[in-house]
């Protein structure tokens, strides 16, 4: 057991320091950061006196080996646009993207579980059509449309809910602030969390309701219908229990692309989170903010995975054997 | 395999003749993807021919004569002067193409690494699986800017137009492999353990055999349900990559590009310029998925007996 | 008499803001400051929320005129033209209480030529700045400067004591990732204090209570938050629902929806920016084109015809919505050397057009490749894209390659593009701005942003003169040669001025700058 987790951590240090490499080197292709440091009124050699102040002129090679070696020691660069280390801007903003990821997880967890067991056992009827429709409209349309027609019906036309921002947030502890203790937080957390957790929540819905239906119709839920376990003890303790499985795995995997996907819900609420802070940087091609995201994404990612294959081992045994150990 | 295809023999077809979603959806799925094959030929103009264009037309309201040059169109034109129409069915064409090859390309990856990873186990399921993570931390809009970047390097400038359409498909097809490959090893190593692959491999049937013959069929059923989901999701992302700015070029505009250009005039009264391109692109995945779980629920051999 | 009115007017002023506790103002652009620091960063989100904290000791007003703000009176002397004399005001104190004299600007003027400044470009004519007295400045520049004056509408001055205090004198290394006191904190004598920052999301500014221009300035807004908005249609929406109270990048189409809202309204003002597309008419062969062996863009007949081309009245009346002003030169019309003439717009005629194409000898037409922004100027995208089916109506084959601003302009520093959209803004409004950026030949210090490849010596020497030239009707002849000869090459192919459009809600009142920066010491409420 410990052998495996030792060496899984030493997987996961290589796929960072993939990443890294990966990530670096994409940011090569963005574009030139020179000009919007620089402003209109700068001449040729202000722009060559700049791109050797911030080692653009050195190779590649030279230069992630710099990124890597900063990186170790926590400082992951400067950024070209605020002119503060990335680290500390990216920690500003990442309490917001958290709190917009965990309700929205939440939400998709909850309802989807809820809706899933739902359709399952209730298989037919309009209640159920009704759901599994609506569902598949919400998901048969892009993530920004959907967010703007919110905004568009709930903000504008019936002036109920708020169209940006994340209201007003108070302090806890040294760096987090959360906007869910004040009217304004909550009420300005409602329609990003929905845009961002609705297509999770469908995802889920349809895994549950598509894996308890199988379950249900396993031998050994027959068998316990043959032995006269009541209906509802059926359907909780032991379909409920087979269901998880895969829908562990999926849901572990969605709370990465929830993460992912808030740059859309961002960029459309100006959300003050990492997501429209990594467009924001994108677009002024400020790389160390770019690299320093998505090696917090990439850290993220490989804990998320790393719980996931140690739920999986908990809850099925009969994967013990075949996984890692040997 | 047998099950499969016994199933497409007896039992689909008598599934789909006894449902009338299936039947609804399968008409307006097949309907929309002829209408696009066929555009040139029904599309009342070419979109795609600048020099046909009139700026002067733009903005039109649908069947109403423009105040400038007197021309109307059936379902008015959009910020340049192009019909809203012919737009949407070239611009369609380009979605269910980006759509189809991604989902073509994400299973193919995805189904052979996730039975490899499955069936191997140790060494190479490790290493298919840290490929996947390090795959799946990179969202398919990291993914498709940096392939855009690294292809614009290297393509000519006229070709620029077309190679976004590549671009597209590489990139949603590479960010949804994961999927694939996680689900179908999550299944398979359970169906490996079950007592009938273990005597295949007892009485002697190569690996190849016994990954095709045994297990494949047998994960089915979840491929099913995420490529059901993935096709309409690939229409869509192609949707959110053009509203972040890296999807089909507005001279060449698709579904997703269409949407974007028209969620700029929500406010402003141009409401059919973003209707009708959504209304389509929700027609056209709401069928998909409706079609897929029909599939679903009918060719699931377990559900059958 | 003149005392009474102000009296009248502090006594109405204390009035109404008794009345009226706070009067919040929510302001949102598209994009944030960069740094509080008020010499790290040229730029106009930057010096916009500067402006209201700090003080220059000149400003332009709400029209662009050239008003006192911490210099009551200044000019050339009558003697010796290199040297301008500045008198400062009195009794003006800093947010801090700390009090401001001639120290200050010394210490200011010294700070923002330092290396890491990013005005110090704006400054390269100073050879001394001396402090006679406390209320006194001379500036001795290297030769006769007449629009000295001009370059110092955006030189905020500090506090000495207080840049001595929180070791603050070195202005911030912004491109090296500096972060200091300065960039985070602010101690100005500007009509608005800071309160809080949290950058690109909130900003509070709250009115100061010792500022010497009470009385004198409607000075109605008490608060202000500050929100930067990056998507359009959230922006428009965050107005239209009564959460903002003014915006100031209203996209066009959203003009008329904002307006018919009965809260809210719509102020519109030419802006000093002009919006061109530049040809590579130098190399001898274009690298984006199909054409083998030769340039035809070199050929001053393809240069008018498609000049001759672009149809501007229709990208005037369908892609802006009337919010351009069709240009006929790459020149704003608040700049010194334009003329009603110079802007005259070249007719749209196709059939000519074609001809002198035809005659060039690319009747067959040829394939090149136009670059363009998608995030940078109004409706960029939409223009380029026009633009490609105007060409294609005589026989240019254009492929459309629009992208971020941050790739796209280095392309044009790089010489990597043959036909690409720019847009110019004139800060000091003098024609010598433009002449050194887009005409001049580029070399390391004049003609960074000319990417037309286009050299000639004598235009060359004539930009050169102009900045030592004291006699103005001179200088102003050469300034006419000079565009003379830049419309006869059809340097640029010049498409509109952009039209400022703020959005705000019917309670304010205000004018539109220029410069599309909102000075809130001038808005009133109603």
């Amino acid at each position: 057991m410990i052998s495996y987790i030792v060496k899984r951590a030493l997987q996961s240090v290589l796929v960072l320091l993939a990443v890294g490499f990966v990530a670096f080197g994409m940011f090569r292709f963005i574009g030139d950061p020179i000009d919007n440091m620089l402003g209109q009124e700068r001449t040729d050699a202000d722009i060559e006196r700049l791109r050797e102040i911030l080692g653009l002129n050195d190779p590649f090679l030279v230069q992630y080996w710099n990124f890597l070696k900063g990186a170790l020691q926590g400082d992951m660069g400067v950024s070209f646009r605020q002119g503060r280390p990335a680290l500390d801007i990216i920690l500003d903003r990442l309490p917001a993207t958290l709190e917009l990821a965990m309700v929205s997880a939440t939400f998709a967890m909850v309802v989807g579980i809820f809706l899933g067991i739902y359709t399952a056992i209730n298989r037919k009827g309009p209640i159920t059509n009704f759901i599994l429709t609506t569902s598949l409209i919400g998901v048969s349309l892009p993530t920004f449309l959907i967010g703007i027609l919110l905004i568009y019906l709930f903000a504008v036309e019936l002036k109920w809910l708020p169209s940006f921002g994340r209201g007003d947030v108070v302090p806890v502890g040294d760096w987090w602030t959360t906007g869910l203790l004040t009217a304004s937080g909550l009420k300005s957390l409602i329609l990003p969390a929905i845009t961002l957790g609705l297509y999770q929540m469908t995802l889920i819905m349809r895994l549950v309701r598509s894996e308890m239906s199988e379950v249900l119709r396993q031998d050994y839920i027959r068998f316990a219908r043959a032995r006269g376990l009541k209906e509802r003890a059926i359907n909780f303790r032991h379909a409920v229990k087979n269901t998880l499985i895969p829908v562990i795995t999926v849901a572990g995997l969605q709370i990465g692309s929830i993460i992912a996907f808030s740059i859309i819900t961002e960029t459309v609420f100006q959300w003050p989170g990492v997501g429209l802070l990594f467009i924001d940087s994108v677009q002024f091609v400020d790389i160390p903010v770019m690299a320093s995201y998505l090696m917090m994404i990439s850290v993220m990612f490989v804990g998320i995975n790393f719980i996931v294959d140690m739920a999986y081992l908990a809850i099925d045994p009969r994967l013990r054997g075949g996984k890692g150990g040997n | 395999m047998d099950s499969v295809k016994r199933a497409f023999d007896s039992d689909l077809a008598w599934s789909f003749r006894h449902s009338p979603v299936a039947i609804l959806s399968a008409t307006v799925a097949l309907l929309l993807i002829l209408a696009a094959v066929c555009a040139p030929l029904i599309a009342p103009y070419n979109p795609f021919d600048p020099a046909s264009l009139n700026l002067m037309n733009g903005f039109s309201r649908p069947m109403e004569p423009n105040a400038f040059t007197g021309d109307s169109f059936l379902l008015g034109t959009d910020d340049q002067g192009r019909d809203v129409l012919s737009t949407i069915l070239y611009g369609m064409r380009i979605s269910l193409f980006v759509g189809f090859a991604a989902v073509v390309f994400a299973m193919i990856i995805g189904v052979v690494a996730g039975l490899v990873a499955a069936y191997a186990g140790g060494r190479v399921d490790a290493i298919i699986m840290r490929i996947a993570d390090v795959q799946l931390t990179f969202p398919s809009i990291l993914v498709a800017m940096l392939i855009f970047g690294i292809a614009k390097g290297f393509t000519p400038v006229h070709l620029r137009d077309q190679m976004a359409i590549w671009v597209l498909i590489i990139s949603i097809g590479l960010s949804d492999w994961v999927q694939f490959a996680r689900v179908v090893r999550g299944a398979a190593l359970v169906e490996k353990s079950k007592e009938y692959v273990e005597a295949a491999i007892l009485i002697g049937r190569g690996p190849i055999a016994i990954i095709f013959r045994h297990i494949l069929p047998n994960v089915l059923s979840p491929v099913l349900v995420i490529a059901t989901i993935s096709l309409a999701l690939a229409i869509i992302a192609e949707a959110t990559l053009s509203f972040l700015g890296v999807g089909a070029p507005p001279t060449r505009p698709s579904l997703g590009t269409l949407i974007r250009i028209g969620q700029g005039y929500l406010f402003s009264g141009e409401w059919w310029i973003l209707l009708f391109p959504s209304l389509t692109l929700l027609l056209l995945a709401l069928s998909v998925n409706l079609l897929g779980d029909w599939l679903r629920d009918a060719l699931n051999p377990k559900l059958g007996d | 008499m003149i005392r009474k009115v102000t009296i009248a007017a502090q006594a109405a002023l204390l009035a109404s803001t008794g009345l009226v506790s706070a009067e919040t103002l929510n302001w949102a652009r598209a994009g944030d400051s960069l740094t509080l620091d008020p010499h790290a960063q040229n730029e106009g989100p930057t010096h916009a929320l500067a402006h209201q904290i700090y003080e220059p000791l000149l400003i332009r007003d709400m029209t662009g005129q050239m008003v006192p703000a911490l210099a009551t009176e200044w000019g050339p002397n009558a003697d010796d033209p290199n040297v301008w004399t500045f008198k400062l005001r009195e009794g003006v104190t800093y947010h801090d209480g700390a009090a401001f004299d001639s120290e200050d600007v010394l210490f200011s003027l010294e700070r923002a030529q330092s290396e890491d400044s990013d005005m110090k470009e704006l400054l390269n004519s100073i050879k001394e700045v001396r402090a006679p007295d406390a209320s006194t400045i001379e500036i001795e520049t290297d030769g006769p400067n007449p629009i000295l004056a001009n370059n110092l509408t955006n030189l905020f001055i500090m506090d000495k004591g207080w840049a001595e205090a929180n070791d603050v004198v070195k202005v911030q290394d912004f491109e090296g990732g500096e972060e200091t006191f300065a960039s985070r904190n602010a101690n100005g004598t500007g009509p608005y204090k800071l309160t809080s920052r949290a950058p690109d999301s909130l900003t509070e500014l709250e009115a100061f209570d010792g500022y010497w221009g009470k009385g004198e300035f409607p000075l109605e807004i008490t608060k202000i938050k500050y929100t930067p908005i990056k998507n359009a249609a959230t922006r428009v929406a965050a107005l239209l629902s009564g959460e903002v109270d003014f915006i100031q990048d209203v996209p066009v189409q959203d003009l008329g929806r904002v307006d018919a809202d009965e809260n809210l309204k719509v102020i519109k003002a030419p802006q000093n920016r002009v919006i061109f597309f530049g040809l590579n008419l130098g190399d001898d062969d274009l690298t984006t084109d199909d054409v083998e062996g030769a340039n035809p863009f070199a050929d001053k007949r393809v240069r008018q015809a498609m000049n001759m081309a672009i149809n501007r009245e229709a990208i005037m009346k369908v892609v802006m919505r009337d919010q351009s002003i069709p240009a006929g030169v790459a020149m704003p019309p608040f700049v010194n050397g334009w003329t009603e003439a110079l802007d005259t717009i070249p007719s749209n005629d196709i059939e000519a057009a074609k001809a002198l194409v035809a005659e060039a000898g690319y009747g067959d037409g040829f394939t090149v490749t136009l670059h363009c922004p998608n995030d940078r100027y109004i409706n960029d995208e939409a223009i380029c894209q026009a633009a490609v089916g105007m060409m294609a109506q005589i026989g240019i084959t254009v492929n459309l390659d629009a992208k971020p601003k941050a790739q796209h302009f280095p392309q044009i520093n790089n010489l990597e593009t043959d036909f690409y959209m720019l847009g110019w803004g004139v800060p000091t409004y003098d024609s010598e701005y433009i002449f050194n950026f887009l005409v001049h030949t580029k070399t390391e210090n004049r003609g960074s942003w000319n990417g037309t490849r286009y050299s000639n010596p004598d235009i060359d020497a004539k930009i050169v003169s102009l900045a030592s030239e004291t006699d103005l009707a001179k200088r102003d002849a050469t300034i006419a040669e000079i565009w003379a000869a830049v419309q006869d090459e059809i340097l640029y192919l010049p498409i509109h001025h952009q039209v400022l459009n703020w959005g705000m809600s019917n309670k304010v009142e205000t004018v539109v700058d220029p410069e599309d920066v909102p000075k809130f010491k001038y808005f009133t409420l109603n």
